[in-house]
């Protein structure tokens, strides 16, 4: 594939991801803070994200588990998820979040639970879906050319 | 915050984009917040502008470098930290006699939630995320405020 199809692509890819909402303007923000000075922003903040979003998830698994449920630490951790993932946009995942911290309130486990699952999934798929476009980014600068905003 | 008598702000916003950074290199900012994520988003705004903030991750620590005689112009301060959290620091930094602007910045966005977080000291209450006209509105304030204690 050419360069300019390569660009016209990572375009397409990146408004699909906005129109699904699965990215929001926060995302361009993040972007629009990346300079020549700081040229691997973006990538440094996801991969912030990924990390706080993996041991978030592991340890609400954990708190979910357990005998008599802390719902003021699920909800705690939620809260956090909710917070990184607003930060960079990822919107599909922080509504799953608002969600779940109504059943925190109501104290209710199964809610919790499939919230869980469901913020699981959702990251998961953000997750991939950012991998891609920075992969198409890679490529293009790989081959000369420069990202399309 | 009052502008004194005969106080004109209009003569500042005639700086030009490099004299802002430039003039914005004298400002000193602390952001405090428990989101390494977070910290690195503010982080990186500031500096856009030419700031240079300090961070640190929760109220006890902000409170420890007024202690040791530190000193911000600018204070963005998260409400939910472990330790000691928003409300509180914003408390004690105002019981020590802290007149910096302290602005709170949180992801909780019920009323009345930033109404408790105003009324423990702040000058100012956004909701997360920080953005470039939220921080061009606070240099804004701080420019009229370092004018105001000049002309005292």
């Amino acid at each position: 594939m050419d360069l300019v199809q390569l660009q016209r692509q990572l375009v397409d890819y990146k408004t699909s991801l906005y129109n699904e909402g699965f990215l929001d303007e926060q995302f361009t923000q993040l972007q629009e803070l990346q300079d020549e000075n700081n040229p691997d922003f973006v990538v440094e903040v996801v991969s912030l994200f990924f990390e706080d979003s993996e041991r978030l998830l592991n340890e609400l698994t954990k708190a979910l588990e357990q005998q008599s449920v802390d719902f003021k630490r699920v909800d705690a951790h939620v809260h956090q998820l909710k917070g990184s993932s607003s930060s960079i946009g990822a919107q599909r995942v922080q509504k799953v979040c608002i969600a779940f911290r109504n059943y925190c309130e109501e104290q209710n486990i199964e809610g919790c639970v499939k919230c869980l699952q469901q913020v699981r999934h959702e990251y998961s798929l953000v997750k991939t879906k950012l991998e891609s476009m920075f992969q198409l980014q890679q490529q293009i600068l790989s081959a000369g050319g420069s990202i399309p905003m | 915050m009052v502008l004194g008598n005969g106080a004109s702000s209009s003569s500042l916003n005639m700086k030009s984009g490099e004299d802002k950074v430039n003039s914005n290199k004298n400002l000193s900012v602390l952001v405090v917040d428990d989101d390494p994520l977070i910290r690195m988003l503010h982080d990186m705004h500031l500096k856009k502008f030419g700031l240079n903030p300090q961070v640190v991750e929760d109220g006890k620590k902000a409170v420890d470098l007024f202690r040791i005689g530190a000193s911000f112009d600018l204070i963005l301060m998260d409400k939910e930290m472990p330790v000691m959290n928003g409300v509180e620091a914003t408390k004690e930094l105002r019981d020590m006699g802290i007149n910096s602007m302290i602005v709170g910045v949180t992801s909780r966005g019920l009323e009345i939630e930033m109404q408790d977080f105003m009324e423990s000291g702040l000058d100012f209450c956004f909701e997360k995320p920080l953005t470039p006209d939220m921080i061009t509105f606070l240099l804004n304030e701080l420019n009229k405020k370092n004018d105001d204690d000049n002309n005292d």
